[in-house]
Formats: structure tokens, sequence, C-alpha cells
């Protein structure tokens, strides 16, 4: 194909390969001598073990990062978000008000400024996915069913590629010409004579928020999804075909249900992008719209770090439970 | 139904995969198209079933020319090598995929399903997906899945080629079975010359896009058309006299004192025991080997008669044949 394939989770591609490792030179072995039965028992048995140590041996160096940079900042970060503090230091005493300021008010019946901007958050990540979703499926369907030159394919895989060639920062500034008051669109609808007033909520509102989340995530979408298409048999479409289904039924009775995986790996890799955003959102929407990341980014601003690290802490169960939510859908283990 | 093919042409650019064949398989007939790979027997079967455009000439199924029909429409269906089963659907849904394709309501389908996964003898494993079958298990499914519309053609592409020589010998008979069954016409696609003897009413011998020779299985063994089916078909020599090219059967060569006055000598460079019959390789000086075979001519003798006059290669031997047993070809 391509070249281009999403990356497996990293411990299931140590496992599987370890798992090779172990059983492969087992086939080639030749009989157990007959002669004297205790010691072909013997070595039939005794190489599983180095092996097995070889294979979590292999798994190591990974296991190590994922220690380093992954389970200890994180319990590090659970234990900060029990201390106290006040204006000028950290009290390393157990405490549960930071959690208790998170969901301050949210018993009452208006909703908590954090039930709010939990809210809002969510609502990109649906309008996010909702556009993400069927054009990254339409690019990936494209490239794969479309697209007969792996030459052409990586190219167009390229062109996917090119918003990121450049810095977060200059992307989002880089929209100011086109969306802003005197921005291109406006200047052009007005030279046209379609429109008198400049329409204002082209930036620094939802709807530059969203724009700014498409462009960047579509390409988290295609990828997946491009790789699960690209796994489907072509005969399989013949072979509906032959059954009598038009070419609707194809794409919904058979692409979409062995597209699964890829959209729901997808899913989750939007998903927790836009939970997980302070940059995009605060850019495009003109520091004006709440969201989860931007309270723990000015919560560290202000050095409050306990209480940021309750939010994060909150964010990441929901981001978690968002997941969870998906894999009960889908059997990501099983599809993989 | 009968099928009809009519000038049947495929071109893939400047190349020709199908040139021009005509052939008449009468209805209810098992048809097998045989020949080796590239041959163009593939192409025309997906040109049969219609997931192959023709690039000239017509396909007749029954009583009208399908042309550009979608496989629906054609009345045929079509069994795929490797099967190509819904992974993600269990065997009943499988084979219910095309009735629910023409809207048929669920309880229906799944009994039309039902029963026609109990006519191959998979009722019991209907709950299972295609990956929790064995290769045998998955065929019959895709049998089933073909002929649940009640097609009156249905079209096999290497059906068995994914399955052990055992496997391969049940389900030949399986299939035999079904279609005597049903009354169906089947074309069926194969390199195997064993499975086209043992299957077909009509074996067609293709090779390089064109029909070398269509008839019985007997007439095409007894009286090979050309020297490609011969050799194809295997079990002949094929030598070239003087006045032409002749065909004889392996089994009607005659060795030693048996060998007729116009025996040449021919030295024995293999011997191959085959049970029943020993397998005689024999080279002598003025006949060719043909390319990829180990000796010139082939002898098939009982294992009784070389038992009694057993060779080693090496050996001398005179070697001649029956005059009547001589089968002159056209090319």
């Amino acid at each position: 194909m391509s070249g281009l394939t999403f990356p497996l989770p990293p411990v299931e591609r140590g496992r599987g390969g370890g798992g090779a490792d172990g059983t492969a030179p087992l086939d080639p072995a030749p009989p157990p001598p007959p002669a004297p039965p205790p010691r072909g028992e013997e070595s039939r048995v005794a190489p599983l073990r180095p092996r097995r140590a070889l294979a979590y041996l292999q798994a190591a160096p990974l296991a190590l990062i994922f220690l380093i940079f992954l389970v200890i900042p994180l319990v590090l970060t659970g234990i900060v978000s029990l201390w106290e503090y006040n204006e000028y230091e950290i009290i390393p005493a157990l405490t549960l008000q930071n959690y208790a300021d998170v969901f301050d008010g949210c018993l009452s019946a208006d909703l908590c400024t954090t039930l709010r901007t939990y809210l809002s958050t969510v609502k990109f990540v649906a309008l996010t996915l909702a556009i993400t979703l069927p054009l990254g499926f339409a690019i990936a369907y494209f490239l794969a069913f479309h697209i007969r030159s792996g030459t052409v394919r990586m190219g167009l895989f390229l062109l996917c590629t090119i918003p990121f060639w450049t810095s977060n920062v200059i992307r989002m500034i880089s929209w100011i010409p086109l969306l802003g008051r005197n921005g291109l669109i406006n200047d052009t609808l007005r030279a046209l004579g379609l429109i008198r007033q400049p329409i204002e909520g082209l930036l620094y509102s939802d709807f530059a928020v969203v724009l700014a989340f498409v462009h960047l995530d579509t390409v988290f979408m295609i990828v997946p999804i491009f790789n699960s298409l690209a796994r489907i048999d072509r005969r399989l479409i013949e072979a509906a075909r032959d059954c009598g289904a038009s070419g609707a039924q194809i794409l919904w009775t058979v692409i979409l249900p062995l597209a699964k995986p890829g959209i729901a790996i997808g899913t989750i890799f939007v998903t927790t992008l836009v939970m997980g955003d302070f940059v995009t959102v605060g850019v495009m929407g003109g520091q004006q719209i709440a969201s989860v990341g931007k309270v723990i980014q000015v919560q560290m601003a202000y050095l409050q770090f306990p209480a940021a690290a309750a939010n994060a802490m909150v964010l990441l169960a929901a981001v978690l439970l968002m997941i969870l939510g998906l894999t009960r859908m889908i059997d990501l283990r099983r599809e993989l | 139904m009968n099928v009809e093919l009519i000038g049947l042409t495929k071109r893939y650019g400047a190349a020709i995969a199908v040139d021009g064949i005509d052939l008449k398989v009468p209805s209810g007939a098992y048809c097998c198209l045989l020949g080796p790979s590239g041959c163009g027997k593939t192409t025309t079967l997906r040109m049969i079933g219609g997931h192959e455009r023709v690039s000239a000439g017509e396909v007749v199924i029954g009583p009208k020319a399908v042309g550009d029909a979608p496989p629906a429409e054609r009345g045929t269906a079509m069994m795929f090598q490797s099967y190509a089963l819904f992974p993600h659907l269990d065997a009943r849904d499988n084979v219910a995929f095309s009735l629910k394709m023409r809207g048929i309501g669920k309880a229906e389908r799944r009994a039309k399903a039902m029963a026609m996964l109990d006519l191959v003898q998979m009722g019991h494993l209907a709950g299972r997906l295609p990956a929790q079958l064995s290769g045998g298990q998955q065929q019959r499914v895709a049998l089933a899945r073909a002929l649940v519309t009640g097609p009156k053609v249905l079209l096999l592409d290497e059906p068995l080629s994914a399955l052990d020589p055992f496997l391969r010998v049940r389900m030949r008979v399986e299939l035999k079975r079904i279609q005597t069954e049903l009354g169906l016409t089947f074309i069926h696609v194969t390199h195997s010359q064993e499975e086209a003897m043992a299957l077909s009413d009509l074996v067609v011998v293709m090779n390089a896009g064109r029909i070398e020779q269509a008839a019985d299985p007997r007439t095409v063994f007894e009286r090979p058309a050309t020297a490609f089916v011969a050799r194809f078909i295997g079990g002949h020599n094929v030598i070239r006299l003087p006045d032409g090219l002749v065909a004889v059967r392996a089994d009607r060569m005659r060795l030693g004192a048996e060998a007729g006055p116009s025996a040449v000598p021919a030295r024995v460079v293999a011997v191959e025991y085959q049970g029943t019959s020993v397998h005689v390789g024999l080279d002598a000086d003025g006949l060719e080997r043909p390319p990829e075979s180990p000796a010139a001519l082939t002898a098939i003798l009982s294992d009784a008669d070389f038992s009694a006059r057993p060779l080693r290669p090496g050996d001398t031997v005179p070697v001649g044949w029956d005059e009547a047993a001589a089968h002159r070809l056209d090319a």
C-alpha cells in the first residue's frame, strides 16, 4: 500500500513482536528424539522462559518511557491536586478543597462555571466531529478506492499534512487576514456588492474556533479511516454488487461497518485533541470563549498549581469516560 | 438456463485477454473453463457475471442478451475465489445479504437463509463469523450465499483451489450433488484438469484468450483437438511424425517386446511409482523434450506389468505404440 499506516498502540506491538519471537523458532525444531524421553521433554520446555524474558526486555524501553513521561507525571499531578495552596505558597497537606472548588455551586439549580465550561467544550467536540467525520471519511474513501497509483496517494497524503508544516500559532494568526473585519473574505464580498457591512462573526467566534479545529484535526480522522478502508478486500465489494447491492447499500452495509475501527480511533483522536485544547479556542475565540484547557492554563499562569491539577484530573476522567463509552460501542481490541 | 457467448472479446488497452470466443453452454450443464493462468478463463467468467465490461461481442443468458446489465439482473450468481464472505456478518447474515438488499423482511430472509445453510449442511454453524469457520465451511457458506436468490446460472471462480486435497475431493462431490439436485447451469473456472474431468459435462479448454476445444471430458481426453489440449489435459505424449503431430495416450505406449515393428530405442530417464501404476520417463533420439517436462515421452505401466519387467533409469528399451491409439492433431 502506501506505506502510511496507522501505528498500533506501542504496547500491543511490543507484545506481538515478543509473541512471534517466542513461538516462531519452535516450529522448525526437530521432533524430540525418542531415545531419552525426559531430556526431550526438557529441551522443549526450557527455551520458553528465556524467550519470554526477551520479550519483556524488548518491551522494556517503551514501558520505561511511559513510566517516566506518563505515569510518574500523572501520579505527581494527582498528588499536587490534593495539596492546599494560598496566594504565595503551596502547602503539602491533604485536602479535597481543590475538587470542591472545581464543582463549586454545581449542586444548585443554575449551571456552575465548570459545567458550563465543559458544555461549551463538549459542544466544540460535537461540532468538530460532525464535520471532520464525514469529511475525513470522504477523503479517506477517495484516497483508498479512487486513487490507484501509490505515488499519487502519497502525494495527496503529504498535501493533507501541509497545515502541520508551520507552528500552531502562525497557523492561527494566518486566519486573521482572511477572516478579519477587513480581511480578504469581507473585502471581496463588499467589493462584489454582496454585503454592505462586514460580517462580524467570521473571526473571534464559535465559527472561527470550529473552522480552526476542522482545519487541524481532519487529518487525524483521515489516516485511521484510510487505514481501515485500505484493508477492505475489494472482492467484498464485488460480492456485494453480485448480491444486488446498490452503491449506497454497499457503503452502508459493507464499507461503513468495516471502517468502524478507523472511525473509532479517529473519533478518539479528535475528541482528546479538542477537549484538551486551549490555544485554538483562545486565539480563534478572541480570548472570549471558555474552555476547560483554557481554565487550566489561566490557573497555571496564576501559579495556582493545585487548582490546575485538580481541574486536569477532572478533565482526564471526563475524556477517559468518553473513550470508554466509545470502546463500549466498538470492540477495538478485536477489530485491530 | 443456457448461456451463449458470441464473439466475446475483452481488451485491456492493446492487450487482448479474451479473443472473440464463441460458446454454447446448454441449460443444466456443468461446464468447466479450463486453462493455464492468464488464458482468459476468469475474465470470461467475470464478463458472464457482469463484473467486467465486454469490449466486443455478446453474452446471452436464456432468451436475452444481457449487455451491460448489473450482476443481479442477469439471473447469475458468482462464487468468488477465496469466497469473499463479509467478515462482519455471521454465516446466516452473509447468506441473507442479497435478500436484505432486495428489501425482504427479516423473518422471511432469515428463514430462507437457514434453509440454504441446511442444504449445504451448515445450519448448525449459522451464528459463526467467517473468521471462526474453516476453509471448507466458509466455502459452503459462500455457496449458500450464491444460491439463496435462486439464480439460474452459478459462476464459480476457482472454488476449490484454496482447499486441501482431501477437502477438495469432498467439496467436488458436493458441488456436483447440488448442481444435479437444483438442475442449475454451473460454469466453473479451474486450472486443474482433474477437477474439470471429474465434474463437467462440458470442458472448455482455453489458451491465450481463445478456446482450443469445447467438448465432453471423454472426447477431450480421447481426441484432443490440438497439441496444447493434449499436453494440458495430461496423460498424453505429443509426438512429431514426418507427416504431422500425433497424440498417444501414455497408458497406450508399448515397451520392450510388445513395442511392435516401428519401435525405436529409448533411454529410461525417470521411474515414478504411483501405487496402481508406474510412470516411466523416456528420451529417444530425434524426439524433442516438451518445455518444463522431465522426459520426451512418458509411458504409464500398470504396477503388475512393471514388476514383471522392471526398468531402471539408464536402461535402454524399445518403445512404440498401437497405431490405433495414435490420434492426429490439428496443430
